[in-house]
């Protein structure tokens, strides 16, 4: 139950916001071109590596392992 | 001992009889579980068998009889290391699993029914050997069995089973998302990416609250391990609607901060609210999850405690 138990397994996030993003980090980091690509790339994601996506509300999506 | 013999395996039988009729009141601990049973009830029979013998043996001044009992008790203690290696094992690949808390919970008392059972079998060959020797066997058999249905009342009564209706008030609350948060009123649950996902919970959730009736059932639900185990037996009972790769669809019990009230979210695999309701109500409140900040001093200063339960 630590926070380090979690981890941020990748990163969707749409071309628009793809600003935000400044390097990989942790997890590799996907482009989408529109919000229907980003949701069917993170359903795929969470469904293979069994992590939960969330909603970061600014056009990312982060897939995280609890 | 042949003045003894009838004696012993009168009350080592009544002994296991009476395992059998505790062990059958916890069936929801384990729904299905045919050898899980007979090792416990051998177990039992093993436990009846010591105390029944151990009243003899005083009498016949065989005091090493004694130490016997101390060797059992180490055997009833690795019964309860198994039990929860076991169940801790399989729990690791559960759906939704039943949490330290509660495995800690089962083990700890199919231990100490071990002992139960060897102090009411002691209870036993104590009144057959004071008082009806001297009685035919039919009559010694009857008030024998009779002594055992009051020790099985007795127990339940002495060892109640605690229940969430005991409590806290429990009530249907309203699913409800604000952005990719999904609520219970006014309880947050988590945050949704997935649009797929939250259709499925607008559509099939539900959601309900859970009002503490004191600080103390406050204090005791707060813990995360009770709470899993809620969660487990909603999940159990009503079915869930979750596979290994969906981790989004995981049932789940949050705590207000604020009002210290818990909210229940999950989609059933029958989506009957009543059902939910009544699988909380009688959700086991864990004796490692009870608190009672109220006995102390300082919990009684609290501005949030009311000498009677609200």
């Amino acid at each position: 139950m630590t926070p380090l138990d979690k981890v941020i397994l990748a990163t969707v996030v749409l071309v628009e916001a793809s600003q935000y993003v400044i390097s990989g980090g942790s997890g590799p980091v996907y482009v989408a071109k529109d919000v229907k690509e980003q949701q069917q790339i993170a359903m795929y994601l969470s469904r293979i590596t069994g992590g939960m996506v969330h909603d970061m509300e600014n056009g990312m999506l982060i897939i995280v392992r609890h | 001992m042949r003045p003894y013999f009838f004696g012993i395996v009168l009350t080592a039988s009544l002994g296991g009889i009476l395992r059998l009729l505790i062990l059958r009141s916890d069936y929801r601990q384990y729904p299905t579980y045919p050898h899980g049973y007979i090792s416990h009830l051998s177990m039992g029979f093993v436990a009846a068998a010591l105390g029944a013998v151990a009243w003899p043996a005083l009498l016949e001044e065989e005091f090493v009889a004694v130490t016997f009992l101390a060797m059992a008790a180490q055997q009833f203690r690795e019964i309860r290391n198994l039990e929860r290696e076991s169940l801790a094992s399989l729990d690791i690949i559960e759906l939704v699993p039943r949490g330290r808390h509660y495995i800690e919970g089962i083990a700890r008392t199919f231990e100490a029914r071990n002992y139960i059972i060897i102090a009411c079998t002691l209870t036993l060959s104590a009144i057959d050997l004071t008082f009806l020797q001297s009685q035919t066997i039919f009559l010694r058999i009857v008030i024998l069995g009779v002594v055992t249905v009051l020790i099985y009342f007795f127990i339940n009564f002495v060892f109640p089973d605690k229940r969430l209706e005991d409590l806290a008030d429990i009530r249907l609350g309203k699913v409800h998302f604000q952005g990719p948060n999904v609520f219970v009123d006014d309880i947050h649950f988590m945050n949704i990416g997935l649009e797929e996902a939250k259709e499925e919970y607008l559509n099939k959730a539900l959601g309900l609250v859970i009002e503490p009736k004191d600080i103390d059932a406050s204090a005791t639900l707060a813990n995360p391990g009770q709470r899993q185990a809620v969660i487990h037996i909603c999940a159990k009972l009503l079915g869930v609607y979750k596979d290994v790769d969906t981790p989004e669809f995981t049932p789940l019990m949050r705590r207000h901060i604020k009002s210290g009230n818990l909210g229940v979210l999950i989609i059933p695999g029958s989506g009957d609210p009543q059902a939910l309701i009544a699988a909380v109500k009688r959700s086991p409140v864990l004796e490692g999850a009870m608190a009672k900040p109220s006995k102390s001093f300082a919990g009684r200063e609290r501005e949030d405690y009311h000498d009677t339960p609200r």
